[in-house]
Protein backbone atom coordinates (compact mmCIF):
# COMPACT_ATOMS: atom_id res chain seq x y z
CA UNK A 1 0.00 0.00 0.00
CA UNK A 2 1.38 3.54 -1.07
CA UNK A 3 2.22 5.40 1.53
CA UNK A 4 1.27 9.24 1.60
CA UNK A 5 3.78 11.36 1.39
CA UNK A 6 5.41 13.37 3.85
CA UNK A 7 2.65 12.67 6.84
CA UNK A 8 5.83 12.78 9.39
CA UNK A 9 7.02 16.26 9.41
CA UNK A 10 7.92 16.90 12.95
CA UNK A 11 6.48 19.91 14.89
CA UNK A 12 9.19 21.96 14.71
CA UNK A 13 9.94 21.93 11.44
CA UNK A 14 6.80 24.16 11.01
CA UNK A 15 6.56 27.36 9.50
CA UNK A 16 6.94 30.33 12.28
CA UNK A 17 3.38 31.56 11.17
CA UNK A 18 1.56 28.33 11.54
CA UNK A 19 3.11 28.14 15.03
CA UNK A 20 1.77 31.42 16.24
CA UNK A 21 -1.33 30.44 15.16
CA UNK A 22 -0.97 27.23 16.73
CA UNK A 23 -0.46 29.55 19.82
CA UNK A 24 -3.39 32.08 19.31
CA UNK A 25 -5.64 29.46 19.06
CA UNK A 26 -5.05 26.05 21.04
CA UNK A 27 -5.78 23.16 19.46
CA UNK A 28 -8.79 21.49 20.44
CA UNK A 29 -7.64 18.41 21.40
CA UNK A 30 -4.93 18.98 24.01
CA UNK A 31 -5.92 19.04 27.88
CA UNK A 32 -5.00 21.78 29.84
CA UNK A 33 -4.07 21.12 33.55
CA UNK A 34 -2.54 22.60 36.41
CA UNK A 35 0.25 21.00 38.16
CA UNK A 36 3.22 21.37 40.42
CA UNK A 37 6.69 20.45 39.50
CA UNK A 38 7.82 17.37 41.69
CA UNK A 39 11.28 16.38 40.31
CA UNK A 40 13.38 17.69 37.46
CA UNK A 41 14.64 14.87 35.09
CA UNK A 42 17.27 15.22 32.45
CA UNK A 43 16.32 16.08 28.85
CA UNK A 44 14.20 19.30 30.21
CA UNK A 45 11.89 17.02 31.40
CA UNK A 46 9.89 17.17 34.48
CA UNK A 47 7.78 14.91 36.91
CA UNK A 48 4.72 17.03 36.90
CA UNK A 49 1.89 16.32 39.72
CA UNK A 50 -1.24 17.05 38.46
CA UNK A 51 -3.96 18.92 39.97
CA UNK A 52 -6.47 16.27 40.14
CA UNK A 53 -3.08 13.89 42.08
CA UNK A 54 -2.07 12.03 38.96
CA UNK A 55 1.94 12.45 38.37
CA UNK A 56 2.84 12.50 34.47
CA UNK A 57 6.32 13.15 32.64
CA UNK A 58 6.31 16.41 31.29
CA UNK A 59 8.88 18.13 28.68
CA UNK A 60 9.05 21.68 27.99
CA UNK A 61 6.94 23.62 25.55
CA UNK A 62 9.69 24.89 22.48
CA UNK A 63 8.28 28.87 23.39
CA UNK A 64 9.37 28.45 27.06
CA UNK A 65 12.65 27.07 26.04
CA UNK A 66 13.43 30.31 23.76
CA UNK A 67 13.19 32.16 26.90
CA UNK A 68 15.17 30.35 29.07
CA UNK A 69 12.57 30.11 31.96
CA UNK A 70 13.91 28.34 34.89
CA UNK A 71 11.77 26.03 35.90
CA UNK A 72 12.20 24.53 39.63
CA UNK A 73 10.85 21.62 42.20
CA UNK A 74 7.56 23.02 43.77
CA UNK A 75 6.31 25.71 40.41
CA UNK A 76 2.93 25.61 39.36
CA UNK A 77 2.65 25.11 35.79
CA UNK A 78 0.31 24.73 32.96
CA UNK A 79 0.62 20.89 31.03
CA UNK A 80 -0.67 20.22 28.02
CA UNK A 81 -1.67 16.44 27.85
CA UNK A 82 -2.69 15.01 24.68
CA UNK A 83 -5.83 12.42 24.92
CA UNK A 84 -4.36 9.87 23.41
CA UNK A 85 -1.71 9.57 26.09
CA UNK A 86 -2.42 10.70 29.24
CA UNK A 87 1.03 10.37 30.52
CA UNK A 88 2.97 12.46 28.79
CA UNK A 89 2.92 16.19 29.20
CA UNK A 90 4.01 19.40 27.38
CA UNK A 91 4.92 22.13 30.11
CA UNK A 92 3.35 25.62 28.21
CA UNK A 93 3.63 27.84 30.74
CA UNK A 94 5.18 28.71 34.80
CA UNK A 95 3.12 30.84 36.79
CA UNK A 96 4.82 33.62 38.51
CA UNK B 1 14.79 6.21 12.51
CA UNK B 2 15.02 3.60 10.19
CA UNK B 3 15.50 0.15 11.00
CA UNK B 4 17.82 -2.68 9.81
CA UNK B 5 16.89 -5.67 9.76
CA UNK B 6 18.64 -8.95 10.85
CA UNK B 7 18.99 -11.94 8.83
CA UNK B 8 16.56 -13.96 11.20
CA UNK B 9 13.87 -10.71 10.29
CA UNK B 10 14.20 -10.86 6.47
CA UNK B 11 13.90 -14.50 6.75
CA UNK B 12 10.57 -13.74 8.32
CA UNK B 13 9.87 -11.10 5.83
CA UNK B 14 10.19 -13.72 2.87
CA UNK B 15 7.87 -16.10 4.51
CA UNK B 16 5.59 -13.38 4.55
CA UNK B 17 5.85 -12.40 1.48
CA UNK B 18 5.97 -15.99 0.12
CA UNK B 19 2.22 -15.98 1.14
CA UNK B 20 1.50 -12.47 -0.19
CA UNK B 21 2.21 -13.89 -3.15
CA UNK B 22 0.68 -17.63 -3.57
CA UNK B 23 -2.60 -15.45 -2.54
CA UNK B 24 -1.64 -12.96 -5.42
CA UNK B 25 -1.24 -15.37 -7.41
CA UNK B 26 -4.45 -16.39 -7.08
CA UNK B 27 -6.54 -13.27 -7.20
CA UNK B 28 -4.44 -12.85 -10.85
CA UNK B 29 -5.60 -15.87 -12.28
CA UNK B 30 -8.81 -14.47 -10.67
CA UNK B 31 -9.58 -11.61 -12.53
CA UNK B 32 -11.97 -11.82 -15.07
CA UNK B 33 -14.49 -9.27 -16.85
CA UNK B 34 -17.80 -10.25 -14.68
CA UNK B 35 -15.96 -10.12 -11.17
CA UNK B 36 -16.37 -8.01 -8.28
CA UNK B 37 -13.46 -6.59 -6.64
CA UNK B 38 -15.39 -7.64 -3.13
CA UNK B 39 -14.96 -10.67 -4.58
CA UNK B 40 -11.42 -10.62 -5.48
CA UNK B 41 -10.92 -9.24 -1.60
CA UNK B 42 -12.87 -12.20 -0.20
CA UNK B 43 -10.43 -14.61 -1.73
CA UNK B 44 -7.58 -12.66 -0.46
CA UNK B 45 -8.35 -12.54 3.29
CA UNK B 46 -9.54 -16.19 3.26
CA UNK B 47 -6.23 -17.19 1.71
CA UNK B 48 -4.04 -14.94 3.82
CA UNK B 49 -5.42 -16.64 6.66
CA UNK B 50 -5.24 -19.86 5.51
CA UNK B 51 -2.35 -19.85 5.14
CA UNK B 52 -1.32 -18.49 8.86
CA UNK B 53 -0.99 -14.64 7.49
CA UNK B 54 -3.06 -11.60 8.36
CA UNK B 55 -4.14 -9.57 6.10
CA UNK B 56 -1.70 -6.13 7.00
CA UNK B 57 -4.08 -3.71 5.12
CA UNK B 58 -7.22 -4.78 7.13
CA UNK B 59 -8.27 -2.36 9.97
CA UNK B 60 -4.83 -0.09 8.92
CA UNK B 61 -5.85 3.27 9.52
CA UNK B 62 -9.83 2.30 9.23
CA UNK B 63 -9.49 0.81 5.88
CA UNK B 64 -12.11 -2.13 5.06
CA UNK B 65 -10.04 -4.12 2.69
CA UNK B 66 -7.67 -6.68 2.79
CA UNK B 67 -6.45 -5.44 -1.12
CA UNK B 68 -6.42 -2.23 -2.69
CA UNK B 69 -8.52 -2.97 -6.01
CA UNK B 70 -8.06 0.17 -8.40
CA UNK B 71 -9.51 0.16 -11.66
CA UNK B 72 -7.80 2.76 -14.66
CA UNK B 73 -7.73 5.84 -13.72
CA UNK B 74 -7.90 4.85 -9.86
CA UNK B 75 -3.89 4.86 -8.78
CA UNK B 76 -4.12 3.54 -5.75
CA UNK B 77 -6.02 2.24 -2.54
CA UNK B 78 -9.23 1.76 -4.63
CA UNK B 79 -11.74 -0.03 -1.94
CA UNK B 80 -12.70 -2.91 -3.11
CA UNK B 81 -16.28 -3.12 -3.42
CA UNK B 82 -19.76 -3.88 -5.42
CA UNK B 83 -17.47 -2.82 -8.72
CA UNK B 84 -18.01 -4.89 -11.21
CA UNK B 85 -14.59 -5.44 -13.78
CA UNK B 86 -15.37 -4.81 -17.12
CA UNK B 87 -13.36 -6.14 -20.24
CA UNK B 88 -10.67 -3.28 -20.88
CA UNK B 89 -10.07 -2.58 -17.40
CA UNK B 90 -7.14 -2.04 -16.02
CA UNK B 91 -7.15 -3.18 -12.11
CA UNK B 92 -4.20 -2.63 -9.46
CA UNK B 93 -4.43 -5.13 -6.98
CA UNK B 94 -1.90 -4.44 -4.14
CA UNK B 95 -1.39 -6.38 -1.15
CA UNK B 96 0.23 -7.17 2.13
CA UNK B 97 0.81 -9.75 4.31
CA UNK B 98 1.64 -9.81 8.13
CA UNK B 99 3.03 -12.89 9.35
CA UNK B 100 4.92 -13.17 12.82
CA UNK B 101 4.79 -9.84 13.03
CA UNK B 102 6.48 -8.99 9.58
CA UNK B 103 4.58 -7.84 6.43
CA UNK B 104 5.33 -7.87 2.86
CA UNK B 105 3.69 -5.76 0.66
CA UNK B 106 3.54 -6.31 -3.40
CA UNK B 107 1.39 -5.05 -5.95
CA UNK B 108 0.34 -5.39 -9.97
CA UNK B 109 -1.80 -4.38 -12.42
CA UNK B 110 -3.07 -6.78 -14.51
CA UNK B 111 -5.49 -6.46 -17.78
CA UNK B 112 -9.15 -7.30 -17.72
CA UNK B 113 -10.35 -9.13 -20.50
CA UNK B 114 -8.32 -7.56 -24.00
CA UNK B 115 -6.66 -3.83 -23.44
CA UNK B 116 -5.80 -1.76 -25.80
CA UNK B 117 -1.87 -0.89 -26.80
CA UNK B 118 -1.63 1.75 -24.87
CA UNK B 119 -3.02 0.41 -21.94
CA UNK B 120 0.02 -2.50 -22.42
CA UNK B 121 1.96 -0.29 -23.23
CA UNK B 122 1.78 1.39 -19.77
CA UNK B 123 2.00 -1.61 -18.14
CA UNK B 124 5.06 -2.83 -19.34
CA UNK B 125 6.74 0.61 -18.43
CA UNK B 126 5.54 0.65 -15.14
CA UNK B 127 6.72 -2.43 -14.62
CA UNK B 128 9.92 -1.56 -16.30
CA UNK B 129 10.28 1.39 -13.83
CA UNK B 130 10.14 -1.00 -10.96
CA UNK B 131 12.95 -3.52 -12.38
CA UNK B 132 14.95 -0.29 -12.72
CA UNK B 133 14.19 0.80 -9.52
CA UNK B 134 16.07 -2.24 -7.98
CA UNK B 135 18.25 -2.44 -10.33
CA UNK B 136 19.63 1.05 -9.09
CA UNK B 137 20.12 -0.31 -5.57
CA UNK B 138 23.55 -0.90 -4.60
CA UNK B 139 25.08 -1.00 -1.08
CA UNK B 140 26.08 2.35 -0.23
CA UNK B 141 23.76 4.05 -2.72
CA UNK B 142 21.10 5.87 -1.94
CA UNK B 143 17.61 6.16 -1.74
CA UNK B 144 17.66 9.25 -4.16
CA UNK B 145 18.77 6.73 -6.94
CA UNK B 146 16.15 4.45 -7.26
CA UNK B 147 13.44 7.61 -7.25
CA UNK B 148 15.94 8.77 -10.16
CA UNK B 149 16.11 5.18 -12.20
CA UNK B 150 12.11 5.43 -11.92
CA UNK B 151 11.87 8.98 -12.75
CA UNK B 152 14.15 8.63 -15.86
CA UNK B 153 12.60 5.64 -17.20
CA UNK B 154 8.72 6.93 -17.00
CA UNK B 155 9.33 10.14 -18.48
CA UNK B 156 11.69 8.68 -21.31
CA UNK B 157 8.17 7.54 -22.11
CA UNK B 158 6.31 10.51 -22.03
CA UNK B 159 4.56 9.47 -18.34
CA UNK B 160 4.11 11.35 -15.47
CA UNK B 161 5.15 10.23 -12.02
CA UNK B 162 2.69 10.22 -9.13
CA UNK B 163 4.62 12.78 -6.48
CA UNK B 164 1.86 12.51 -3.65
CA UNK B 165 2.33 8.82 -2.43
CA UNK B 166 6.02 6.95 -1.79
CA UNK B 167 7.36 3.83 -1.35
CA UNK B 168 8.44 3.35 2.20
CA UNK B 169 10.76 1.04 4.57
CA UNK B 170 8.80 -2.01 5.53
CA UNK B 171 9.20 -4.46 8.40
CA UNK B 172 7.15 -4.60 11.72
CA UNK B 173 4.92 -1.80 10.17
CA UNK B 174 3.68 -1.23 6.80
CA UNK B 175 5.39 2.17 6.87
CA UNK B 176 8.49 2.38 8.52
CA UNK B 177 10.85 5.53 7.36
CA UNK B 178 12.49 5.96 4.82
CA UNK B 179 10.12 7.19 2.30
CA UNK B 180 11.09 6.21 -1.30
CA UNK B 181 9.83 8.97 -3.55
CA UNK B 182 9.34 7.48 -7.41
CA UNK B 183 11.21 10.38 -8.04
CA UNK B 184 14.55 12.18 -7.20
CA UNK B 185 18.44 12.84 -7.40
CA UNK B 186 21.22 10.28 -7.93
CA UNK B 187 23.46 10.70 -4.64
CA UNK B 188 21.08 12.01 -1.96
CA UNK B 189 18.66 10.61 0.44
CA UNK B 190 19.72 7.74 3.26
CA UNK B 191 21.82 5.43 2.94
CA UNK B 192 20.97 2.09 1.26
CA UNK B 193 22.77 -0.50 4.18
CA UNK B 194 22.53 -4.36 4.22
CA UNK B 195 19.48 -4.76 5.79
CA UNK B 196 17.42 -1.89 4.65
CA UNK B 197 13.94 -3.33 3.69
CA UNK B 198 12.11 -1.35 1.26
CA UNK B 199 8.81 -1.05 -0.45
CA UNK B 200 9.26 0.30 -4.12
CA UNK B 201 5.76 1.19 -6.14
CA UNK B 202 6.08 2.96 -9.34
CA UNK B 203 2.88 4.63 -9.62
CA UNK B 204 2.98 6.23 -13.35
CA UNK B 205 0.04 7.67 -15.43
CA UNK B 206 -0.12 8.18 -18.94
CA UNK B 207 -1.31 11.97 -18.45
CA UNK B 208 -0.07 14.25 -16.05
CA UNK B 209 1.00 13.26 -12.46
CA UNK B 210 -1.36 14.98 -10.41
CA UNK B 211 -3.70 13.04 -8.60
CA UNK B 212 -6.34 13.86 -6.38
CA UNK B 213 -8.13 11.47 -3.76
CA UNK B 214 -12.18 10.64 -4.00
CA UNK B 215 -14.33 11.56 -1.06
CA UNK B 216 -14.42 7.81 0.48
CA UNK B 217 -10.95 9.60 1.86
CA UNK B 218 -8.75 6.66 0.27
CA UNK B 219 -8.73 6.35 -3.74
CA UNK B 220 -6.72 8.48 -5.52
CA UNK B 221 -7.26 9.00 -8.99
CA UNK B 222 -5.47 10.76 -11.55
CA UNK B 223 -6.56 14.36 -11.69
CA UNK B 224 -6.74 14.21 -16.04
CA UNK B 225 -8.88 11.13 -15.93
CA UNK B 226 -6.08 8.90 -17.58
CA UNK B 227 -4.92 5.65 -16.88
CA UNK B 228 -2.55 5.11 -14.18
CA UNK B 229 -0.71 1.81 -13.30
CA UNK B 230 1.21 0.22 -9.96
CA UNK B 231 3.86 -2.37 -9.49
CA UNK B 232 5.45 -3.07 -5.80
CA UNK B 233 7.93 -5.39 -4.45
CA UNK B 234 9.27 -5.68 -1.00
CA UNK B 235 12.74 -5.97 -1.72
CA UNK B 236 15.81 -6.54 0.88
CA UNK B 237 19.34 -4.61 0.58
CA UNK B 238 21.69 -7.78 1.26
CA UNK B 239 25.96 -7.83 0.78
CA UNK B 240 25.05 -9.82 -2.24
CA UNK B 241 22.98 -6.77 -3.47
CA UNK B 242 19.18 -6.37 -3.83
CA UNK B 243 16.36 -9.14 -2.86
CA UNK B 244 12.75 -9.42 -4.10
CA UNK B 245 11.01 -10.83 -1.05
CA UNK B 246 7.71 -10.84 -3.00
CA UNK B 247 8.64 -12.05 -6.30
CA UNK B 248 6.23 -14.55 -8.37
CA UNK B 249 6.22 -17.23 -10.88
CA UNK B 250 4.06 -15.65 -12.63
CA UNK B 251 3.51 -12.64 -14.43
CA UNK B 252 7.39 -11.16 -13.78
CA UNK B 253 9.58 -9.23 -15.54
CA UNK B 254 11.88 -11.32 -17.15
CA UNK B 255 14.72 -9.32 -15.20
CA UNK B 256 13.33 -10.16 -11.82
CA UNK B 257 14.99 -13.42 -11.47
CA UNK B 258 18.36 -12.03 -11.06
CA UNK B 259 17.13 -10.94 -7.77
CA UNK B 260 15.56 -14.11 -6.32
CA UNK B 261 16.26 -14.26 -2.86
CA UNK B 262 18.51 -17.69 -1.62
CA UNK B 263 16.03 -20.27 0.05
CA UNK B 264 15.74 -20.79 3.28
CA UNK B 265 18.74 -23.13 4.67
CA UNK B 266 16.51 -26.11 6.48
CA UNK B 267 18.69 -27.63 9.35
Amino acid sequence: MARRRGGRRPDRAKKRSERAAASATPKEEAIEVEGTIVEPLPNAMFRVELANGHKVLAHVSGKIRMNFIRILPGDRVLVELSPYDLTHGRITYRYK
Amino acid sequence: MIALKSAREIETMRRSGKITVAVLTELMAAVRPGITTRELDAMAEAGIRSRGGVPTFLGYNGFTGSICASVNEEVVHGIPGSRVLADGDLLSIDIGTTLDGYVSDTAVTVAVGTISQPAQDLLDVTQACLMAGIGAMRPGGRVGDIGAAVQAHAEKHGYGVVRELVGHGVGRAMHEEPQVPNYGKVGTGAELRTGLVLAIEPMITQGHHSTRTLKDGWTVVTADGKLAAHFEHTIAMTDEGPKILTLREVGEHPDARRYRPKEEVRV
